[in-house]
């Protein structure tokens, strides 16, 4: 069937992975992280502060049903792990406080500095986090503590949401996209807005005029990119410099942003996943929490 | 004779003029892809409508964001010109001019002799312009009239939270799959672009009357919604449809420019 397929290049692949090399049944703390997001749900389970397990899958439309897909998913893939092994879990992202099963939600923005810090060092100061329904640029303490931050809800330029709905247009897998927008001889000008209702009319006279769909993308990238250094320009960037997300996996969206700030975006330490960021962070927080309780009992 | 050619980034207006102000003929066309091509035939079907040949046409001025897609005009005017004068012109006690096309909104205010006093202009941002309409009767279903007359029948008021018309696109469809009446979707939708528009209106000092002009105007949600929103009095042409009226301004501009 085409014309099913023709909607569905927006679609990334959903991940499960465990680490095998741990036995959790050794770990002192098991912590959860749920980030719920508008597009995308990953639920994390750390062992004593270290990563254990994740799913990061596409949200549906009910935020529980999302959060329990999620949780079930990695227990799943686990196998012997029951909820009740779980000492504490936090809930972070726009549906945080629809997480059943959670102890406690905490802001995103607060677990995004925590989990950038955890996947990409203690030097990290500028955290940039491109999600699926917004961009966030946070400023962060060596223990990942936010500092300052500035973020873009309120409109789906350079988000991941408009990056899907260009994809479709284009009919170019979204996990292709970054690469293919980097096979252009000349870097293009930017489209004239950022505003994705108005891209989408664009791009549609840029197929007329005959435009690759390569130069069409870095057109697209290279406005997106122009918004995202606005406001970490207005934050004001420090280096070290990370990009969390599920964007920072788009080469075509995070090189232009270097280029544009002439700074190196930093690379994620034992090839973590970024777009985890929010939901180690979470599970960061589960654990000192845990122990906090803890302390208090004795 | 004397024309003026508005082309919008949806619809192309062409408008015919005589000597004594007299609007002799409109025509209103899909701006489609070819800009030039549909600029020059909206020309000659205006002047057929009219009954006049090209060598009566004394002076061409076009208006719009393709207005170099008319390279038969004599010279251009800005939108804001072009919509302030024909906004004086098909309501003379105008004073405030709220324009909402496809892609753009302007608010200008008039002194009491229809000169611009001064004017403020959206960003390129679709929430506050007619696209926003276009990709939400598509999700409903129905047509932009049936649109526009649902949000008359709305009950009460229900709150979009979605300030990016991609993000409405998903608000509203889950609004639908929890079987919210497309009624109150409508008047939501309605009530989130007349608040967009109606803080551009708020940049400058409002004074009455505020006529809405653009093609949005043709949609009576949008104007029960900003006359909720202004909490005044709104009106729009009587005799003319309201996206044509920046046309009207142009053909004057060409009629008041023109050195016999």
């Amino acid at each position: 069937m085409v014309s099913v397929q023709e909607s569905e290049y927006w679609r990334w692949p959903e991940q499960i992975w465990v680490d095998e090399s741990k036995d959790w049944k050794n770990a002192e703390v098991i912590s959860c992280g749920i980030d719920l997001g508008s597009v995308s749900t990953q639920a994390v389970i750390m062992l004593d502060g270290e990563l254990y397990a994740y799913a990061n899958m596409r949200t549906g439309t009910g935020s529980v049903a999302s959060a329990e897909k999620a949780i079930n998913a990695v227990l799943e893939k686990i196998g012997d792990m029951k909820r009740e092994n779980i000492h504490y879990t936090v809930a972070t992202g726009y549906g945080r406080v629809s997480v059943p099963f959670a102890n406690k939600s905490i802001t995103e923005i607060a677990c995004h500095g925590r989990g950038a810090v955890y996947i990409y060092g203690d030097t990290v100061r500028t955290v940039l986090d491109m999600g699926g329904q917004d961009l966030k640029a946070i400023k962060v303490d060596s223990r990942g503590k936010v500092v300052n931050f500035l973020m873009n809800d309120k409109c789906a330029a350079g988000t991941g949401r408009g990056i899907e709905v260009v994809c479709d247009l284009l009919a170019v897998p979204i996990t292709q996209a970054g690469e293919l927008s980097l096979k252009v001889d000349e870097e293009p000008e930017p489209v004239s807005t950022t505003c994705v209702v108005f891209a989408k009319s664009e791009i549609l006279g840029l197929i007329r005029k005959g435009w690759s769909k390569e130069k069409i993308l870095a057109a697209f990238f290279n406005a997106v990119a122009s918004r995202v250094v606005e406001l970490l320009e207005r934050v004001g960037v420090e280096p070290d410099f990370a990009i969390t997300g599920g964007i920072s996996k788009n080469i075509g969206v995070v090189k232009r942003i270097e280029d544009k700030l002439g700074l190196k975006a930093l690379k994620p330490k034992n090839d973590l996943d970024p777009q985890l960021a929010g939901a180690i962070g979470a599970a960061l927080f589960a654990r000192a929490l845990y122990l906090k309780e803890q302390k208090k009992k004795k | 004779m004397f024309v003026g050619v508005d082309v919008g980034s949806k619809y192309t207006k062409v408008v015919v003029m005589n000597e004594n102000k007299e609007v002799l003929s409109y025509v209103i066309t899909r701006t489609g892809t070819d800009l030039k091509q549909t600029s020059n035939s909206a020309f000659e079907e205006a002047l057929s409508k009219a009954g006049v040949s090209k060598d009566d046409v004394k002076r061409i001025i076009a208006t719009g964001f393709g207005k170099i897609a008319a390279p038969f005009a004599d010279d251009e005017t800005t939108q804001v010109i072009s919509a302030a004068k024909g906004a004086y012109y098909v309501r003379p006690s105008t004073r405030t001019v709220i324009e909402v096309g496809a892609e753009e909104s302007r608010a200008i205010s008039l002194d009491d002799n229809g000169n611009v006093k001064d004017f403020a202009l959206a960003d390129k941002c679709a929430a506050g312009a007619g696209s926003f309409v276009d990709a939400m009767v598509r999700y409903l279903e129905v047509t932009p009239e049936e649109f526009g007359r649902l949000a008359l029948q709305a009950t009460k008021s229900i709150p979009m939270n979605a300030q990016c018309v991609i993000f409405a696109e998903s608000e509203v469809v889950s609004l639908l799959h929890a079987n919210v009446p497309k009624a109150e979707i409508s008047r939501a939708i309605h009530d989130a672009i007349a608040d967009r528009v109606a803080s551009i209106a708020r940049r400058l000092e409002i004074r009455d009357d505020v006529l809405l002009i653009g093609g949005l105007a043709n949609d009576i949600g949008f104007i029960d919604a900003m006359k909720r929103e202004l909490e005044r009095e709104v009106y729009v042409p009587e005799n003319y449809p309201p996206e044509v009226v920046p046309a009207i301004g142009a053909a004057i501009v060409a009629l008041e420019t023109y050195k016999g």
